[in-house]
């Protein structure tokens, strides 16, 4: 399986602010009836993004001078709660690529990764420095470069985190590991059956 | 040198190190249900992969159930299909399913422990974040997504990162009305919704050695919404004696040996901790939540805190709570009318928390105008509330009493807030749009302080309303 090198990502940002943002509120539970991953999109954000009547409500994911943005940037604990993969996906599917922000839950960054979508940490001052760039002139380009963990926009570099094990596999193409750990097979067999309760 | 329970558990089970530096880990056990399956099986198919241990993989089916019903086809035709996906991909890949007509389905994390499939030592792994539920057994359990349920379903295994170990103590005795729920809301008061981010949580002291296994399990049920991932507690002759017989547990013959290795795997008594906190347990009230994140909690004596209060980006955060709740800082939250009495979930649906209910609400009414449901979490939870007499009980008092399943601990089927709703609900999130209407309110606690809302109408302190 050969996977794509993802060692930059580079688009327009928009700016989600809030800490814990739950994966609920990412993709409301209703939106997770389905048997596929396909139609995910159009539930990002749904009840902050819309109205009871589907009218669009004042939301920065609504705001025309960031349609077309493919980088997130949020705060603390983005994507906390359920496991669901649905959120990552509903985010990516809508044409994310990256998101930045300042902590990240722990399954739905991994559930990121796996989809070979960057989760970058920065602080509180660089992302409000970010931000500030972005609410200036939001059709300011950032460039995330994954390989030595750098975030430029507007002439300025910021030094940020990309966990190690998820930028390696970022950069190498090997962010799905499936293929990885079919390689085991053997070892796998080995280690179920020293467990009593495998046997 | 002495380990941890954790670090003896990730030992025994890791397969090997893959190129990223993250570990390869065999997942023992793996649980299933149909919001976070029906993909995974669609990638298997698509790349033509078995299930690599069908007789490892157990499923049920549990969050779009509807509960009022168990009339197929479901009225709600994408429910309908999700399980009949789950059917089909069960029967397909050769995997053992409680389904609904077996007496034994309900929410996936009361159908593991209920059936002996939860056991100590052992990698539990399931697309459910409150899979570190099975770590009261002393399992090393915790949420996956849906590539990683692929992963697990083609391989047994999955990639990823040790975590840390913090023992977290409680100590002391709980005063009476003081139940599991308070210790585990003020837990994640205390420490954050974000501090368990990275780490296990070992719960110990004296709390935990003397509550029983669904105590444990109320509080193992929670750590993800302190951001641990995997919480537990080490094994002992309670684990042992709940097991003893379970219909996946060792029979007869084995089960002396096997209880022998569960109990080598509890933490070793010099083994060291990346932290530790201490708690006294005669510090903690009954407790409640006033806000959006299960860490906005308080004392059920305390007020809800202004945004004045706090510090920082903290101030927005209880800002947007506030507005949401339809709360004002410096109000007592005891007091607050509710609409809506929801007992039940895989943090509270269990047959201890129906008994230790139904000792207070006999005799009781539920307040006019308040809709209370009570939804036992397995169906032999179910049956276990129809031969002691408890669903009567509630039936009596004014519950709706239901069928087993997720119901309106999340919207995904036809139980749900309607508007601006308040439930007092004895679930464990409490995140706007959670029980299915973007202006419901929720305020978790636990089920006897459910029960006492219920009855008086608005957020008590059950100690009072029941004379405990
Ligand atoms: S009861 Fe609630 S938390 Fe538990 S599995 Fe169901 S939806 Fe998830």
């Amino acid at each position: 399986m050969a996977l794509e090198k993802i060692t930059q990502v580079v688009g327009r940002g928009v700016y989600v602010p809030g800490d814990d943002i739950d994966t609920d509120r990412i993709i409301p539970a209703r939106y997770l009836k389905c048997v596929t991953f396909d139609d995910l999109a159009e539930g990002m954000f749904a009840d902050v993004r819309f109205d009871s009547k589907g009218h669009e409500m004042k939301h920065p994911l609504n705001d025309p001078r960031f349609k077309g943005a493919s980088i997130m940037i949020s705060n603390k604990n983005f994507g906390c709660g359920s496991s669901r993969e649905h959120a990552p996906q509903s985010i990516y599917r809508s044409g994310f690529r990256a998101i930045i922000a300042e902590s990240f839950a722990e399954i739905f960054f991994g559930n990121s990764i796996t989809l070979g979508m960057p989760c970058v940490e920065a602080s509180y001052e660089q992302i409000s420095a970010m931000t500030a760039i972005l609410e200036a002139a939001p059709e300011t380009e950032i460039t995330i470069d994954v390989t030595n963990k750098r975030v430029s926009l507007a002439g300025k570099t910021f030094e940020v985190n990309i966990k190690e094990t998820a930028r390696d596999a970022l950069v190498n193409g090997r962010w799905d590991p499936l293929g990885e750990l079919l390689e085991a097979d053997v070892k796998i067999s080995q280690v179920a059956s020293s467990l009593a309760y495998m046997a | 040198m002495a380990k941890t329970l954790y670090q003896k558990v990730w030992d025994a089970h890791s397969v090997t190190k893959l190129a990223n530096g993250q570990t390869q880990l065999l997942i023992g056990t793996h649980l299933i249900h149909e919001v976070t399956s029906p993909q995974a099986f669609g990638m298997l198919r698509d790349m033509g992969l078995k299930v690599r241990y069908p007789q490892r993989t157990f499923a049920t089916v549990d969050h779009i159930v509807p509960t009022h019903t168990r009339v197929e086809p479901y009225e709600d035709p994408l429910a309908d299909a999700m399980i009949k996906e789950l059917r089909k991909n069960c029967k397909e890949f050769g995997i053992t399913f409680f389904d609904t007509h077996s007496g034994m389905q309900g929410i996936v994390h009361m159908v593991g422990p209920e059936q002996g499939i939860t056991q100590p030592g052992t990698t539990i792994a399931c697309g459910d974040s409150h899979t570190a539920t099975h770590g009261a057994f002393g399992a090393i359990a915790f949420g996956i997504g849906t590539s990683q349920v692929r992963d697990v379903l083609a391989t047994q295994t999955m990639a990823m990162s040790p975590m840390k170990v913090r023992r977290i103590n409680v100590n002391g005795k709980l005063k009476p009305g003081v139940y599991a729920k308070d210790v585990i809301l003020h837990i994640i008061k205390v420490l954050g919704v974000n501090g368990g981010l990275g780490y296990a949580y070992e719960y110990g002291g004296e709390v935990f050695d003397n509550f029983n296994m669904e105590e444990r399990m109320t509080v193992c049920n929670m750590s993800i919404e302190g951001g641990a991932r995997c919480g537990y507690v080490n094994p002992d002759q309670k684990t042992i004696d709940y097991l003893r017989g379970r219909p996946y547990a060792p029979k007869a013959a084995t089960f002396d040996e096997a209880a022998a290795r569960w109990l080598s795997f509890a933490s070793d008594a010099d083994a060291s901790y990346d932290d530790i906190v201490t708690i006294q347990g005669e510090d903690i009230e009954p407790s409640v939540t006033w806000g959006i994140t299960p860490g906005q909690g308080c004392f059920i004596g305390d007020s809800i805190p202004t945004p004045e209060s706090v510090e920082g980006g903290e101030r927005a955060n209880v800002e947007l709570a506030l507005k949401h709740m339809k709360f004002q800082g410096g109000e007592p939250i005891k007091g607050k009318a509710i609409d809506v009495a929801f007992f039940g979930s895989c943090t509270n649906g269990r047959i201890s928390d129906f008994r230790e209910a139904a000792k207070y609400l006999k005799g009781k009414k539920v307040k006019e105008g308040v809709r209370a449901i009570a939804v036992p979490g397995s169906q032999l939870v179910k049956a276990e509330c129809a031969k002691e007499g408890i669903d009567k009980i509630f039936s009596e008092a004014g519950f709706e009493w239901r069928e087993a399943g997720c119901s309106m601990c999340l919207a995904m089927n036809p139980d749900k807030l309607i508007d601006d709703e308040l439930c007092a609900s004895t679930s464990n999130r409490n995140f706007i749009g959670r029980q299915g209407s973007k202006t419901g309110r929720t305020v978790l606690m636990s089920p006897l302080m459910v029960a006492a809302a219920a009855v008086t109408g608005q957020i008590s302190d059950a100690r009072e309303v029941f004379n405990i």
